[in-house]
């Protein structure tokens, strides 16, 4: 699935979205949405004054009734299609997905240790399979046994494959992805339409979809605008008779709808949709609308050195041999010291050699025997069978096989390894037959453009906060080289957990990212924990998110997902309110006009007639939904100014412009109707 | 004129030079700090003790409310049956007699909820029992009520997180005590030393230059006329309120009562500010509330300065401006600025005759009654405009993409309900209220009433519009003037103004006292760089701007068959 720009609109789900928006009319689905539902009551009661006035004109003429009444269900209409296209769009990509998992055969493992095939529809959880080289894995499940090289690029569109085996945190398997080598037993962890995918589709295809916290909120302040416009349009009847005014009840009906805020009470819920299918766009799938929300809200970022700020593991970038040996010679004692040495820096060693040295053979000797790095040793190397004995090792570990051996450290030596400490670094010793010969200096690579990413996020509010298992002084080196502002240094599971609690009694929002089944209770506490596909079933079960691409810097997208939703909410609420100050100036003079003439002074668009004026006023406010749609499934643009900054752009934009813009709009339509009438 | 200009910037300047230092004074009296009225504590400890009253206790939200409604209840039946039988009590050398119960309803409640409707006028409707015990106690209770309120509203957000928001009597006795009472006294004396009546004689005789024999009504008024104007009451003693030469005899006393009326809801401001430690935010309310003053200011000077259009065509001269309905003593920029200010700070005293005003200047008095949050009442008035800003902390915090937090505190669907809730009341009582009144008046207008429905309006057309809108906005922002021009005392209107009065009153206060409760509990959220800042000037003209489409949403097409059609029927 690649991340191809996302195209608004297909023919197909054209066709869908359009279908859906005349059965989402159903008054049942209707009064989930207040705003809209009013919306409907008018229409139908604007239906029935059309009928109405065939024969009798006391409530105007059939054609301008029933074009109030045409626009009132073209408004429906066009709030339906946006959330109708919203869905679309989600479903689209959820389908997309689910393609992946359509039916395939599985090897299940019975109890007495035969084998079957069935359906991948027909696995219950806790069932145990087979997956064996080029089968497709049916379902989501955890190895128990085995090893296997797998290709995920159906899910994660990274083409390399990757390791998966039992035990561990790379021991989760997702359906759809292909076993390449190996042999694999795999314990179903999901029931039949309950997987992770499964709960996200129905997320977007609305069936599951709950209203967050937020959008609550918003509904119930929309919801009592709508109130206060309906006390205003039924007290004017009365005030209307007392100035001996009739007023039509297309009249009042188009009053009301306008001043309503139909325009973000038809888009609220396709926001909310969009948002979702954002955060699936980033290949990020979330188990609730709320946890998009809460991203936006996070005050503390806890990201994991390796992978996120560092590319993978320290790698060797320099060799500093001793005084009292040949430069070529100590990179020959370092290179056979590694040659065994399956370790990220291990290998990287070599690789620096190679770099340096192009010319250099080393031969790998005879019979040598190999020296694995051990907890009490704290040193790898080998022994040849000439008797030459090389160990590497941290400086500590060294130094007391030196001085066993009674040779002492040259000044130099230490001099150089506080240097490499001092920098961050890592200083490896090499040992030659037990006396120091040289250091090897390894490095973090800090990933390029991280620090401006965090500097992005500084200006969010949001803290970023480094995990490391490095000593407090490296810890402290790359925190301030990559820009973060906090660190945990040597840190132990439950250090994350502790950390994250504390942030939270402080009243912070903490998002973390984990993949291990350690991770998970931290996953859990974390008010947006993002579990990594690749991670354990326990760390997907806890967290509230999983990505599907691995990539630990996801979190930084996902917060910015979170404050486009808000944002797109606001901004479209103060556009809806905004609009109404035009509306006014076009609807009440033309109510009135007839029996007061004076009120022509309140006609400041000077609209042709009051018919053309009500037609103009109920024809924009239904055409502005349709072209806020793609703004809703885009979602406004989020720019770290600053809250105050971007209130006042926002402001600007979307409050003064929601004022200035039916001015014109009106204007316009008014200037058009103005042809027929 | 420009003599007329300086004397209401001058007002204007010693309002302020006095409420700034007062805001301070009041921060520290109810922050139980040393200041130089502590001798009165012995007084306020006998008060605890002959009351039962522990002033340590700490009590939550729903403690406060309790004790604020129930002490009001109190009032309510007290005053009633009082008022039903003056005549029979002592205390009435003039004779008045009982007030009819719809009457009676109508007055008590408007007294107790500091609206001072007033649909009986003081030198026949009421004796001066009824004046001191009834109008004046409850002109300083009900005054205390709101500034007790507002202080549990302060003391809610001066800690991170509390429950407990102080104690309802302790914060009522020393409103009252350090407040209203030393006030009071001193400007009670410079009205008395100019002319304003002190005595419990009855009726003076009097005889005219014509030989005409005259009797003038007179009582204990300059203690009344302080407090009616501190406590931001405006019920006055005589009917014609301070339009009467003897409640507001000279320029200088009509300068004093207009300072008056003004310190305490800005000095409430500034205490805030200094209380809650937050004084930028305190200006930046400041701010909003002076600039949506000036705006609703100038332009009425403007239009009272203009003249009446209508005069002028017929080719008199109006170099004072619109003379209708003003006192001469004052002149029409004086008439200006106190129609201003008593419906801004919900007031409700008069100089002039705000019927007589032109039909711009009535819009905007309608306007400042309509928003009731720039200052507004005493205590009250913040908590008006703490409900603006907890919708406008609401939108623009969707606006920045954050979940909306007011002081470090999360602003969740119950409090945005309950919000909701409060924004709807206002224009529901009023716009509800002014159609029944017109159905009323159209539909049955000869129904055999005590006083017939089409009898009411002494002027028809627009300007009968605004009679009624005015008087039903005005019970509802319990600013208690009136238009006039309206037969008000009737069943009909004692009964449906006492209505209003009554949830016009307390659901804004019980609103926010709510949310302050719900609030306060929460978790403190500590500032970072993506909490939106409210003591900024883009918030502050978010939350004007708020103000402004909120109020002009609700109310245009209501302003527009009134003052507006009015306006432009005349400069046609």
């Amino acid at each position: 699935m690649e991340q191809t720009p996302s195209k608004l609109l297909n023919s197909a789900m054209l066709s869908i979205a359009i279908k859906q928006s005349f059965v989402k009319l159903n008054p049942l689905s209707m009064i989930k949405n207040p705003v809209m539902f009013t919306v409907e009551i008018g229409t139908l009661i604007m239906a029935a004054v059309s009928i109405y006035s065939i024969s009798n004109s006391s409530e105007g003429s059939f054609a301008y009734n029933f074009s109030v009444f045409v626009v009132l269900l073209l408004t429906l209409l066009f709030a339906n299609f946006a959330e109708a296209i919203a869905e679309a769009r989600g479903k689209a990509q959820a389908d997309s997905l689910r393609k992946t998992r359509e039916e395939t055969p599985a090897l299940l493992l019975l109890a007495d240790g035969a084998t079957k095939t069935v359906s991948s529809n027909a696995l219950q959880k806790e069932d145990i399979f087979i997956c064996k080289a080029g089968d497709l894995i049916p379902t989501d499940g955890e190895i128990i046994e085995g090893i296997a090289t797998i290709d995920e690029s159906a899910i994660t569109g990274e083409s390399a494959p990757v390791i998966r085996e039992a035990g561990g945190d790379k021991s989760s398997v997702t359906g759809g992805t292909k076993v390449l080598s190996d042999e694999i037993k795999v314990k179903v962890t999901a029931q039949p339409g309950e997987s992770f995918l499964d709960k996200m589709i129905a997320l977007v295809e609305g069936a599951s979809r709950q209203k967050t916290p937020n959008e609550i909120a918003l509904t119930i302040l929309l919801a009592s605008f709508t109130l206060i416009f309906i006390i205003v349009c039924v007290t004017l009847k009365p005030f209307a008779n007392y100035a001996q005014t009739p007023i039509t009840i297309a009249a009042l009906i188009a009053l009301f709808v306008c001043l309503i805020p139909t325009t973000i009470g038809g888009l609220l819920s396709a926001i909310g949709i969009a948002g979702m299918d954002r955060a699936l766009r980033a290949n990020v799938i979330t188990k609730s609308g709320k946890a998009v929300e809460t991203a936006g809200d996070i005050d503390v970022l806890l990201l994991d050195k390796t992978g996120t700020i560092t590319i993978g593991n320290r790698k060797a970038t320099a060799f500093y041999p001793n005084d009292n040996i040949d430069a070529t010679e100590f990179v020959k004692l370092a290179y056979l010291a590694s040659l065994a040495d399956q370790t990220p820096e291990g290998k990287s060693i070599l690789e620096l050699t190679h770099q340096q040295y192009p010319n250099l053979v080393v031969p790998k000797p005879e019979n040598a025997q190999f020296i694995d790095f051990t907890a009490e040793t704290r040193a790898s190397g080998i022994d040849t069978a000439d008797g030459l004995t090389i160990r590497k090792g941290s400086f500590d570990a060294m130094k007391f096989f030196a001085q066993q051996h009674g040779y002492e450290l040259s000044s130099n030596l230490i001099i150089q390894v506080k240097k490499i400490a001092e920098n961050g670094g890592t200083p490896l010793v090499v040992n030659k037959n037990h006396q120091p010969v040289g250091v090897i200096e390894l490095q973090d690579i800090i990933k390029p453009g991280i620090s401006e990413r965090f500097e992005r996020l500084r200006k969010m509010g949001v803290k970023t906060v480094m995990v490391t298992g490095d000593n407090p002084l490296t810890a402290k080196y790359i925190a301030e080289k990559a820009g973060v502002d906090d660190f945990i240094a040597e840190a132990k599971p439950e250090d994350k957990m502790n950390y994250i609690k504390a942030e939270q009694q402080a009243g912070k929002l903490v998002a973390m990212m984990g993949d291990g089944t350690n991770d998970a209770p931290a996953l859990a506490q974390a008010d947006v924990g993002v579990a990594m596909n690749s991670g354990t079933q326990a760390a997907k079960e806890a967290g509230n998110m999983v990505d599907l691409d691995n990539d630990p810097t996801k979190l930084i997208e996902i917060v910015e997902i979170g404050k486009q939703l808000l944002i797109t909410r606001g901004t479209l609420t103060t556009f809806s309110i905004a609009n109404d100050v035009a509306k006014y100036f076009a609807i009440v003079p033309a109510l009135f006009i007839a029996a007061i003439p004076a009120l022509q002074g309140l006609n400041i668009m000077g609209l042709k007639s009051p018919e053309s004026a009500i037609l103009s006023a109920v024809i924009f406010n239904a055409i502005i939904i349709p072209m806020l749609i793609p703004l809703a499934l885009k979602g406004v643009a989020y720019k770290p100014i600053g809250a105050s900054a971007l209130l006042r752009r926002n402001l600007f934009i979307y409050g003064l412009g929601g004022v200035i813009a039916p001015f014109i709009g009106i204007k316009i339509i008014d200037l058009c109707i103005a042809v027929f009438i | 004129m420009q003599t007329e200009i300086l004397g209401i910037i001058a007002t204007f300047a010693l309002t302020l030079i006095i409420a700034i230092p007062l805001g301070k004074y009041f921060a520290k009296v109810f922050a139980g700090q040393r200041v130089w009225t502590n001798f009165l504590s012995p007084v306020e400890k006998f008060i605890y003790k002959i009351a039962g009253v522990n002033p340590n206790e700490q009590m939550d939200w729903k403690q406060h409310l309790k004790a604020m409604l129930t002490i009001n209840a109190l009032w309510l039946v007290y005053g009633f049956f009082v008022l039903m039988y003056q005549h029979q009590l002592p205390l009435n050398p003039d004779g008045n007699s009982n007030m009819s119960p719809h009457l009676a309803f109508n007055t008590i409640i408007s007294f107790v909820v500091n609206c001072n409707l007033q649909h009986y006028s003081g030198e026949s409707g009421v004796s001066y029992l009824s004046q001191q015990f009834i109008v004046m106690f409850l002109q300083f209770v009900s005054a205390a009520t709101g500034i007790a309120i507002a202080i549990s509203f302060f003391k809610a957000f001066k800690e991170k997180t509390s429950v407990k928001l102080g104690n309802f009597w302790q914060h009522f006795t020393l409103a009252i005590t350090r407040v209203l009472l030393p006030l009071s006294i001193v400007v009670a004396l410079v009205l008395a030393f100019n002319g304003v009546p002190a005595s419990y004689e009855g009726k003076d005789q009097l005889i005219s230059l014509q030989g005409d024999s005259v009797s003038v009504s007179r009582g204990p008024a300059a203690a009344m006329v302080a407090i009616k104007h501190l406590g931001t009451n405006g019920g006055g003693w005589f009917g014609t309120n301070s339009a009467h030469p003897l409640e507001n005899p000279s320029y200088l006393t009509n300068m004093l009562e207009a300072i008056s009326q003004m310190i305490i809801p800005i000095a409430m401001i500034i205490a805030f500010g200094i209380f809650i430690g937050r004084r930028k935010l305190a200006w930046t309310i400041f701010g909003v509330m002076t600039i949506g003053f000036l705006l609703l200011l100038l332009p009425t000077l403007q239009s009272e300065l203009g003249g009446n259009p209508k005069i002028e065509q017929l080719g008199v001269a109006q170099t004072m401006g619109a003379m209708e309905g003003k006192e001469v003593r004052f002149g029409p920029a004086a008439t200006a600025y106190w129609s201003t200010i008593t419906t801004v700070v919900s007031t409700g005293s008069i100089n002039g005759m705000h019927d007589s005003t032109m039909p711009l200047t009535g819009l905007y008095q309608l306007l400042a009654m309509m928003i009731n949050a720039f200052y507004g009442g005493c205590g009250v008035g913040l908590l008006n405009y703490f409900i603006y800003l907890i919708i406008a902390v609401f939108i623009a915090g969707l606006m920045v993409g954050r979940t909306p937090e007011f002081l470090g505190h999360k602003l969740e669907a119950r409090e945005v309900k309950i919000a909701a809730l409060v924004t709807l009341i206002s224009p529901f009582l009023i716009m509800a209220g002014t159609a029944l009144a017109s159905y009323t008046f159209t539909q049955h207008g000869n129904a055999a009433w005590d006083t017939a429905p089409s009898a009411w309006l002494n002027n028809p057309s627009f300007h009968g519009f605004s009679e009624m809108l005015y008087e039903v906005t005005s019970s509802n922002a319990n600013n208690g003037s009136g238009f006039e021009g309206l037969g008000d005392n009737n069943t009909f209107w004692n009964i449906l103004t006492g209505v209003i009065l009554l949830f016009g009153r307390f659901i804004p206060i019980i609103g926010p006292l709510a949310i302050t409760g719900l609030l306060a509990k929460k978790k403190y959220i500590p500032e970072s760089a993506g909490t939106l800042k409210i003591d900024t000037k883009t918030f502050a003209l978010m939350t004007f701007a708020i103000i402004l489409v909120l109020n002009a949403l609700s109310y245009f097409p209501a302003l527009a068959l009134g003052p507006i059609a009015e306006y432009f029927s005349m400069i046609k």
